[in-house]
Order: C-alpha cells, then sequence, then structure tokens
C-alpha cells in the first residue's frame, strides 16, 4: 500500500509543491498511523466512560439520599464550568504525581499513561454533560404515562426498567448525539499532555517538514470524516428506536 | 501553542520571499563608520535567557553575552548600549539598523546565513543532551524503549525515536516536559545541553544530572549585517571572538557563571590556542 501510494505523492510534490510528506516519508508515515490508532481508540474509550459515566451521574440524581444528589450536582458544576485543557493538565500533572510509580524492569513508569489520563478526564468531563442530557430525557417521560404504568401495576422500579428508561433514551438521543460528536472533537486537545493523537501525530510532521497548510488539511478531513461516522451511527440509531407518534 | 508558532513561521516564510535582503557588497564599511562616529555601540540581546543575558536584581542586563559585548565595545572604544531582542524579531532588528551587531543566543544556520552575517567562530555551542535523575542514563543507548520527554516543534526531535529507538512524548513547553521528568513520567528530558546545564547551575534539580555528552554541536554566532560580513566590523568581530577562544576568556566565563564545563568550547581553546613553543630557546 505504502510503496504503492508514495511515488504518486512525491510526483504531486515535484508538480504542484504540495508537500504530503506521510504518504510517502516511511517515518511521517508511521507517525501517521500511530496517531490514527491512537485517537480513534481515545475516541472510543472517552465516549463509552462518558456514557457510563452519564447513566450511573442520572441514575444517582435520583437517589434518595441527599449528599449522592449534593455530590453529583457538585460534580456537573464543576465540570461543566472548567475548561476541557485545565482538567487535562490537572489529572495529569495534578493527581498523576501522586500516583504509584511500575518498575519497567531498571526504570520506573507511572501506574497511569497519558493516554489514560485523557480517557479517565475526557470521559468525566463529557459525562458531565451526559448526566444532564438523561436527566433531562427522564423528566420529558410524561406524569401521565408514569400513571398508566402505575395503574398497570407495574412496581415503581419495573416502571424505571420497562417504561423511564426506553423512552428516555429515546428523548435524549438527538443530544446525546451532539454531544458526544463534540466529544469526539476535544480529544485533539489531549495533545498537551503528549498523547500521540492525530494533532499530535501531525504537528509532528509539519514541525519537521514545514507543510503546515497541508497537515492541517489533513487533520481537517480526518476529523469531518470521524465526525461523519459518529453522526451516521447516531442518526441510524435514531431511526432504528423511533417509536411511531411518540414526541409528537 | 506549536500551532501558533507553525502559523508564524509559515507567515515568516512566505513574507521573507517580499522582503528578500538586496544583493549588496559584503564588505562595506558603513556599521564601524557610524559606530564611531556615534561612539556607541548597539547590541542586541536576549535579556531573558539565563545566564547569557538576564536582568539583575538592580534592573541591569547581565550575564555572560552581556560581558561579550561590552568587550567588543570596549575593544572599538566606544559606549556599549544593550538593546533587548527576541528570537523572533532579531534579524529584522539587525536589517533595519536599530542595532549594529547580534549577541543573543542564535544558532548558526544555512538559512540564517544567507539573511545576516554570521560571524566566524562561533563564541558558544550546544546540542541536543539529556537530564535524567543520577543514575537513571548512562550512555544514548539506555533511553531504548523508555519514554523520554521533550518539547514540541524541536527540529532534533525525532533522532531519538529513528537512532535510539525512545519512545519520545512531546510537550507544549519546557515547563511542562520538566515538570514531567521530575514526577516520573519519563526517565529523561532531552533538550539543548546549554540550557540543562543551566538548569542542573540553579540548584533546583538537586538529585538529577546531564549524563551524556550532546549529540551533535550547533555553534552559536554573533551576526553583523549581510553587508559587513567580510568588510573592517565582521572582521574585527571575528578577530575578537577567535582571540576569547585563544586565550581561554570564554571558558573563564563558563566558569564564572557556574556553568558545567564543555567539550566544544574545550576544543576551540585547544585548536585555537597559538602555539609559542617557538619563542622558548
Amino acid at each position: 500500500m505504502f510503496e504503492f501510494i508514495a511515488p504518486l505523492f512525491l510526483a504531486l510534490q515535484k508538480a504542484t509543491g504540495l508537500n504530503f510528506s506521510p504518504f510517502y516519508n516511511e517515518y511521517d508515515f508511521s507517525r501517521l498511523m500511530t496517531g490514527v490508532q491512537t485517537s480513534l481508540l481515545l475516541i472510543v474509550c472517552v465516549l463509552i466512560v462518558s456514557l457510563i459515566v452519564g447513566l450511573l451521574g442520572a441514575a444517582a440524581q435520583r437517589s434518595q439520599f441527599r449528599v449522592l444528589r449534593f455530590l453529583v450536582a457538585a460534580y456537573i458544576a464543576m465540570f461543566r464550568n472548567t475548561p476541557p485543557v485545565v482538567q487535562l493538565l490537572f489529572f495529569y500533572f495534578g493527581l498523576g504525581a501522586l500516583t504509584p510509580q511500575v518498575d519497567m524492569g531498571g526504570w520506573y513508569e507511572p501506574m497511569i499513561s497519558s493516554f489514560g489520563w485523557a480517557v479517565i478526564a475526557l470521559g468525566i468531563f463529557g459525562g458531565s454533560y451526559n448526566v444532564e442530557i438523561f436527566r433531562a430525557g427522564i423528566e420529558a417521560v410524561p406524569g401521565t404515562t408514569l400513571e398508566a404504568s402505575e395503574a398497570l401495576a407495574f412496581s415503581p422500579v419495573q416502571t424505571f426498567i420497562h417504561v423511564t428508561m426506553p423512552l428516555a433514551l429515546r428523548f435524549s438521543l438527538p443530544a446525546l448525539a451532539s454531544n458526544l460528536i463534540s466529544l469526539a472533537k476535544t480529544t485533539s486537545i489531549a495533545y498537551v499532555i503528549a498523547v500521540p493523537e492525530m494533532t499530535y501525530a501531525l504537528s509532528g510532521v509539519w514541525n519537521d517538514s514545514l507543510n503546515v497548510g497541508e497537515m492541517m488539511m489533513l487533520l481537517f478531513i480526518y476529523y469531518i470524516s470521524v465526525v461523519a461516522v459518529i453522526g451516521a451511527i447516531m442518526g441510524r440509531l435514531e431511526k432504528r428506536l423511533a417509536v411511531p407518534g411518540l414526541g409528537k | 501553542m506549536t500551532i501558533m508558532k507553525a502559523l508564524i513561521a509559515t507567515a515568516a516564510f512566505v513574507s521573507s520571499f517580499a522582503t528578500a535582503p538586496a544583493f549588496a557588497q559584503d564588505n562595506s564599511a558603513e556599521t564601524l563608520t557610524s559606530v564611531m562616529e556615534r561612539g556607541v555601540l548597539r547590541v542586541g540581546v536576549l535579556g531573558a535567557f539565563k545566564p547569557w543575558s538576564f536582568r539583575s536584581e538592580d534592573g541591569s542586563l547581565q550575564g555572560i553575552e552581556v560581558d561579550l559585548a561590552k568587550r567588543v565595545a570596549e575593544s572599538l572604544g566606544v559606549e556599549a548600549e544593550l538593546v533587548e531582542i527576541t528570537s523572533a524579531n532579531r534579524i529584522q532588528f539587525l536589517e533595519q539598523k536599530r542595532i549594529d551587531l547580534i549577541i543573543g543566543g542564535m544558532y548558526d544556520t544555512a538559512s540564517r546565513r544567507e539573511a545576516v552575517g554570521i560571524i566566524e567562530p562561533g563564541y558558544w555551542a550546544s546540542g541536543p543532551s539529556l537530564m535524567a535523575r543520577n543514575g537513571a542514563i548512562a550512555s544514548w543507548e539506555d533511553v531504548a524503549g523508555k519514554p523520554i520527554c521533550a518539547k514540541q516543534g524541536v527540529i532534533y526531535n525525532q533522532l531519538i525515536e529513528t537512532d535510539f529507538g525512545a519512545r519520545l512524548m512531546a510537550f507544549g513547553g519546557n515547563t511542562e516536559g520538566k515538570e514531567a521528568l521530575r514526577s516520573g513520567k519519563c526517565v529523561a528530558w532531552f533538550y539543548d545541553d546549554s540550557s540543562i546545564a543551566a538548569d542542573l547551575a540553579t540548584g533546583d534539580w538537586e538529585g538529577f544530572e546531564m549524563p551524556v555528552d550532546a549529540l551533535f554541536v550547533n555553534p552559536w554566532a554573533a551576526a553583523v549585517p549581510l553587508a559587513e560580513k567580510d568588510g573592517a566590523f565582521g572582521k574585527i568581530l571575528s578577530g575578537l571572538i577567535y582571540g576569547w577562544h585563544e586565550d581561554g576568556s570564554l571558558i573563564a566565563l563558563q566558569k564564572e557563571y557556574d556553568l558545567q564545563p564543555t567539550a566544544w568550547l574545550a576544543d576551540m581553546h585547544e585548536s585555537l590556542e597559538y602555539d609559542r613553543s617557538y619563542l622558548d630557546e
């Protein structure tokens, strides 16, 4: 594959001056590949963590324990009102200094890598929005529906699992889709703690080859493609789960 | 931040076509004449570049490069006026004749030689080296497979991956990179040996060392306007700097400012030291 495209891009550079070094320089190609893999893995992990945090947070918000409800409210206030870059640096340099070191056979490395901290920090950041999105979905379920299920002798737990949850999920989907897309884009800031994702990889390339414009273009295309895929998945999910007449 | 830098670099690159210096003879005596008439030599120094040039507690500029600037003025019998420059504007300052001379931590590179009159020999030199906890690293080969911190956008970063198989972790700034080393996120900090030596000299890095010699050394050169390189002014500077190597005064400055001795200065001294043995009968 690389052997096949390399001459094409070398010819392109000769003809037009456009320097797409990752497609003909082997070192830059390896950087690009690491960047794509790390970035995709980071996006998947962050989205999953944020969904789990969102569901747990929304459940805790409905708890009868006042302390738990207060903690969730404090968490949301803290993580929605501070910039994600600051959170990332806080987790990596602040909390990261307190985590134990692991012996790697002669040298030490922190137990949680920069990738690990990026998943934790961005997952928690995105989760704080998801909590509110799920809460809004739950609150959108009409009271009359809940009364109807009560009249059918459903217990509160049964009502939540069989009636509230399925409807709340459908109400949440549009807002959830836009938050997940925004979160996927936010993973690009992980480069400040040296996670070798796309932005980090390509900024390394353009620093060495001074092909800033071309690499920015590549980065742009990459994120548009990723966002398009996430958007398509969420759109399909919405269509599949659509209940005729719901929300009309 | 690196993105900003890249944009600025592109802008500078593009604008360099617009302001390419006109072809001029390179042995003009204009600067020397105007310095002598004015009685003042205007030298550009960085100003926030300890210990080469920095503001002391009383507000005056001090440091190795400041001392060198004063020596040049003294040799010419004029006053030295220190002008603070940055690495982004120093070449423009010189081209616009706002300063007569740059002594400001500038690497001698092929592209700079096209813009300014680089004076040979260089008066200092630095290159990529490592800072690590005492005993953690013994040689360059030791970095294989280990995480090494660095700064994003440094031109030699890829060497440590391609030549030594290290895992590079590049951060946006020096402070983050060095903090990552301090908190154990990597086994070494990969950066200029002169900067590492200066960090070690501050005493804030107890328990750390520079265990290896620089991979290569790039001289730092003084610069005059391109047209003066082979003129009287350029030749006087060349001679002065040669003399500082020859008589060991650069090595003396290194000692005075508590910097670790570097092989480059020692080698320059040795190779340029004039053999006067024939005088002993």
